[in-house]
């Protein structure tokens, strides 16, 4: 059924319009400006063209950051999709216990991101952290203060911790979707539990899956508070990723034009990546017309 | 007060849903539109409430053009073939929430809601919810919210289609006795000729985007313009029969050679098509000038009263509705009789050249 | 393939049922003979998916045995009673091909390569969806899809059971015609055993040898079409089969004549003396409209749909629906009806009672 054509409805959307270009077109802007221009303060700006936009290029700082920064999202959507389908193929699928468990569940997604922070720095922390201490009793060689190794896998549990419920919750809707007749065709077919998964379970997730991992890619990309929180950047600069990088660039050592040379280019690596997701997304459904 | 479509047309991302089409619909009147799946019946319908614009074309109600006036604005009420009303308001309420809508008085509400309750057999259930209801009653609760509105165009599309035929049977009584007491036009979407013939009033057969035909029920079944209404307006669908007329005589493709009688006789030499009903094949010989065709029954079908059989006539393939129950072994041959008086003659174009004598008469 | 026996199979959804009413399915004791087509028909809520769903295992019974051949099954899982079933909505793997689709119940019992693709091939003709193997099952449309469901059931040739739950629900009318015919093709060509779950009178007296009548959680005739349309044994089966369905008139019976308000009408053949609710009941088709010698009607509405005519008349303050040949005049005052007395059936308490032989 196609939709009405009511060019009034744009009167509806114009106030939204209005605080969309406040909010976002002009700063952009503004971090244009910056990029293309040198100051020394008191306002005075000289035209610098791409110049900063070249030297980021070149500098090694900002392609360690990006390395980081892919590695971390690459480890991350590898554990928490799988785990999150697995655990949401083990939830209850009605009844007082789905509702327990989904409670339970989306209690980490209620928790502010610096609070997750703070909560991992104690936790983990080797002289009074519950599990800093514990683990340290048991002979286990553990400092994220002082340890490469340490300070990654801290950082990535906590994140494994927060949003691993996202993806599952998700996913569980995918689960509810799935008519019972379906499970009993595959009873009759004598279907194996990893062919029900594979055949059933997973195409109907497909869709629901893309959209977790297109969010659970583009926060992790920008990922900044928490391991600003646990680790600040280090130890030296292993856990600086690039959000962390780009705001000691840009509020530490106050070098603004690089900084938003920096972040431009940031957005357009944002930008390009989920693109290439949604295209990914998209053709998915087409591509299975005929094969 | 009439609807007037002058000549509107519907294209849709340069599919045309809709070809040029006229059409007027006097006040009081029920009107079906009859067509299968995909013939534009729902789409010619949104065009009459104003949900969609045509794409050319004006549409008129007593001559005042309102091509351009939103749904809201036109007193229009819809049923679809989903069983829509408002899940968490009770039988009463959802009856009552267009009237409440337009601010009328609410002993005048109550009034009306009480009748079209009683009218449409919804008077115990009117402190329920609908979910609590049957599919039946939904439907009915659906019709009676259309009906309570006093809309001066009430469209109703396909809306027995999800329900059991039990229910079916007895609503279709009921939405024509419901029609007579208002005075609106009804428009009524239908994929089935005999729910049609049930409603009575007009028909206009849809084929492809096209009006086929329009005029009174019974006269567009007896009398269609050409083999694609009388397709259309026929379940199982008309069988035919290529024959070429010469000199006096009828020859049908089988072979059957005959003396050209009745709307036989003043037909020009040529090749035709003989067009007739399943339920004009019967098994036992009608009368002596009765055509005899011998043929191979593939399969029967029972539908509790009559049988419909599935028949091959030299390639040509047939159905023939019967009274009764009978089961034939599939495969059998069958000798099965067709009167002349039946028949209906098409030209190579598919017009109707004569029709057949006993509708012609009728 | 085996013959499937329900003994005293009662089903009920609550914990504890206590009376007959808690009961979704009221006692069934019930034969399927090898090789036969059944249809279970009723209205929805009149327990014959559950019925259907005890069969296959899907359900286990609060009462009764199920066996298949002599082998009691009550406690076998569904994928171990060797049956197919096709559901209401079509269930297909969407990311696999047709061709996948059809061998996937195959591949899953071990079958080897050359066989499934012989069986797949000889499938794929009967459904007529050869040319479309190679095609993924996802975007075909829902009768194409219902097919395919189909194939995966017939694939299998050792199956016990070839069950249907209201298969034809979400297909187009006109393809309901082919599929319909279709599946009584096949059931004439391979003999498995059927059993048919609709709402649809045609559907299962087109499909079944046996149709199974249910209502209210009871089975209340298992008869051939010709039986349930000539000899209904409730006055359910009357309403139910048939459009419109039996006209019914509370009547004293007296030997071989009913006597409706003090008008007699003779009946087929006699009758013990009566008790409860007594009633006649009369199909449409074998009602006269006369001018003489009947009952007197008044004629309330004349629908003329085209074949015949649905003429619906009172009689004696009870509504009585008459079908019409077309054409031909209609008596318009001092109408009367009168019923073929070899057609009359005679109800107690809603079921029939048998006359005496005459």
């Amino acid at each position: 059924m196609e939709k009405t054509v009511n060019h009034k409805a744009w009167f509806l959307v114009l106030p939204v319009l209005v605080l969309v270009a406040f909010s976002a077109v002009i700063p952009l802007m503004t971090v244009v400006n910056y990029s293309v221009q040198d100051t020394f303060g008191n306002n005075v700006f000289f035209w610098t063209g791409l110049e900063w936009f070249e030297q980021m290029l070149k500098s090694d700082r900002m392609w360690n950051a990006l390395g980081r920064q892919l590695v971390f999202s690459a480890i991350i959507l590898a554990i928490e999709v799988p785990l999150g389908i697995f655990v949401a193929l083990n939830m209850p699928k009605r009844g007082f216990w789905a509702s327990v468990c989904l409670v339970l569940m989306s209690l980490p997604l209620l928790i502010p991101w610096n609070v997750v922070g703070t909560i991992w720095q104690i936790f983990a922390r080797v002289d009074i952290g519950l599990l800093g201490y514990t683990l340290r009793a048991l002979g286990v060689n553990y400092n994220y203060t002082q340890d490469f190794f340490a300070a990654w896998t801290t950082v990535i549990v906590m994140d494994v911790w927060h949003w691993t419920s996202l993806v599952a919750l998700l996913a569980y809707a995918g689960l509810q979707s799935i008519p019972d007749a379906y499970y009993q065709a595959a009873k009759i077919d004598q279907a194996s539990r990893w062919a029900v998964f594979r055949y059933i379970e997973l195409p109907k997730m497909a869709g629901v899956l893309m959209i977790a991992i297109l969010l659970r890619f583009m926060d992790s990309f920008m990922i900044y508070t928490e391991p600003f929180v646990v680790t600040g950047g280090g130890p030296g600069n292993a856990t600086t990723f690039l959000s962390i990088d780009l705001v000691k660039m840009a509020l530490g050592q106050f070098d603004l034009g690089p900084a938003a040379a920096f972040s431009i280019m940031y957005f357009l690596v944002i930008l390009v990546i989920s693109y290439v997701f949604y295209t990914v997304m998209t053709n998915l459904d087409k591509r299975d017309g005929v094969a | 007060m009439t609807l007037q479509l002058e000549n509107v047309s519907k294209v849709v991302s340069g599919r045309t849903h809709i070809y040029p089409t006229d059409l007027t619909l006097q006040n009081g009147t029920m009107n079906v539109l009859l067509g299968p799946t995909l013939a534009g019946k729902t789409t010619l319908m949104r065009l009459m409430a104003g949900l969609d614009k045509p794409s050319s074309g004006r549409i008129r109600w007593n001559g005042e053009d309102v091509t351009n006036v939103r749904v809201q604005d036109r007193g229009v009420a819809m049923v679809y073939q989903q069983f829509i009303n408002y899940p968490s308001m009770t039988v009463y309420d959802n009856i009552a929430s267009s009237m409440r809508l337009s601010g009328r008085p609410a002993d005048e509400i109550d009034r009306q809601v009480r009748k079209t309750a009683e009218l449409m057999k919804l008077t115990p259930m009117l402190d329920r919810k609908p979910l609590q209801l049957s599919g039946g009653q939904q439907q009915r609760c659906a019709l009676a919210r259309a009906l309570v509105k006093n809309a001066g165009l009430v469209l109703l599309d396909e809306p027995l289609a999800n329900l059991d035929y039990k229910l079916r049977e007895e609503l279709r009584i009921e939405i024509p006795k419901i029609f007579e007491e208002s005075g609106s036009i009804f428009v009524y979407a239908t994929t089935e000729p005999e729910e049609a013939l049930l409603l009575g009033g007009n028909t206009a057969t849809l084929w492809e985007g096209r009006i086929t035909q329009f005029g009174p029920t019974l006269g567009v079944y007896r009398q269609p313009v050409d083999a694609t209404t009388a397709r259309v307006f026929s379940d199982p669908p008309m069988n035919f029969l290529p024959f070429e007329k010469r000199g006096g005589h009828v020859v049908f493709a089988d072979g059957l050679d005959v003396k050209a009688t009745g709307q036989f006789t003043a037909l020009a030499d040529g090749r035709y098509s003989a067009g007739f009903r399943p339920n004009h094949l019967a098994l036992e010989r009608p009368g002596p000038e009765a055509l005899a065709f011998d043929t191979t029954l593939s399969v029967s079908e029972l539908t509790g009263s009559e049988t419909f059989i599935h028949l091959d006539h030299h390639g040509q393939r047939w159905v023939g509705l019967v009274h009764g129950v009978h089961e034939f072994e599939p495969g059998r041959s069958l000798d099965v009789y067709l009167s002349l008086a039946h028949i209906y003659i098409f030209d190579g174009d598919g017009r109707l050249v004569a029709p057949a004598t006993y509708a012609a008469a009728a | 393939m085996a013959q499937i026996t329900l003994k005293n199979i009662a089903h009920s959804y609550m914990d504890a049922p206590s009376e007959e009413a808690d009961y979704a399915l009221k006692e069934v004791d019930h034969v399927w003979r090898d090789g036969e087509a059944y249809a279970l028909l009723g209205p929805s809520g009149c327990g014959k998916t559950t019925l259907l769903n005890i069969v296959s295992g899907l359900l286990r019974p609060s009462h009764g045995r199920v066996l298949f051949g002599g082998e009691d099954v009550t406690d076998m899982p569904t994928a171990e009673r060797n049956i197919a079933q096709v559901f209401q909505f079509p269930v297909v793997y969407d990311t696999m091909t047709v061709r996948e689709n059809l061998a996937f119940p195959l591949k899953n019992r071990g079958i080897e390569a050359q066989t499934i693709t012989e069986r797949v091939q000889r499938v794929a003709a009967m459904i007529g969806m050869e040319d479309e193997l190679n095609r993924k099952a996802r975007g075909l449309t829902a009768d194409a899809k219902q097919k395919i469901s189909l194939g995966r059931g017939m694939v299998r040739d050792d199956v016990n059971a070839l069950l249907f739950d209201e298969p034809l629900t979400v297909i187009d009318p006109h393809m309901k015609w082919e599929l319909r015919t279709q599946l009584k093709r096949l059931h004439g060509q391979f003999g498995h055993t059927m059993i048919y779950v609709t709402h649809d009178q045609t559907e299962a007296l087109t499909f079944a040898d046996h149709v199974v009548v249910m209502h209210d959680g009871r089975v209340v005739q298992i008869g051939t079409p010709e039986e349930l349309f000539e000899r209904p044994a409730h006055t359910f089966v009357g309403y139910f089969i048939g459009s419109p369905g039996m006209n019914l008139l509370p009547a004293e019976v007296r030997g071989d004549r009913a006597v409706i308000d003090g008008h007699e009408v003779m009946l087929g053949s006699g009758y013990d003396d009566l008790s409860g609710k007594v009633e006649i009941g009369i199909r449409p088709e074998f009602v006269r409209l006369t001018d003489e010698g009947g009952l007197p009607a008044t004629i309330k509405r004349v629908e003329d749909v085209g074949r015949h005519r649905l003429v619906r008349a009172e009689v004696l303050g009870r509504p009585v629906n008459v079908i019409a040949d077309e054409g031909g005049p209609l008596p318009s005052e001092n109408a009367q009806v009168a019923f073929d007395p070899a057609r009359i059936n005679v109800y107690a308490n809603d079921w029939r009672v048998e006359g005496r032989a005459a």
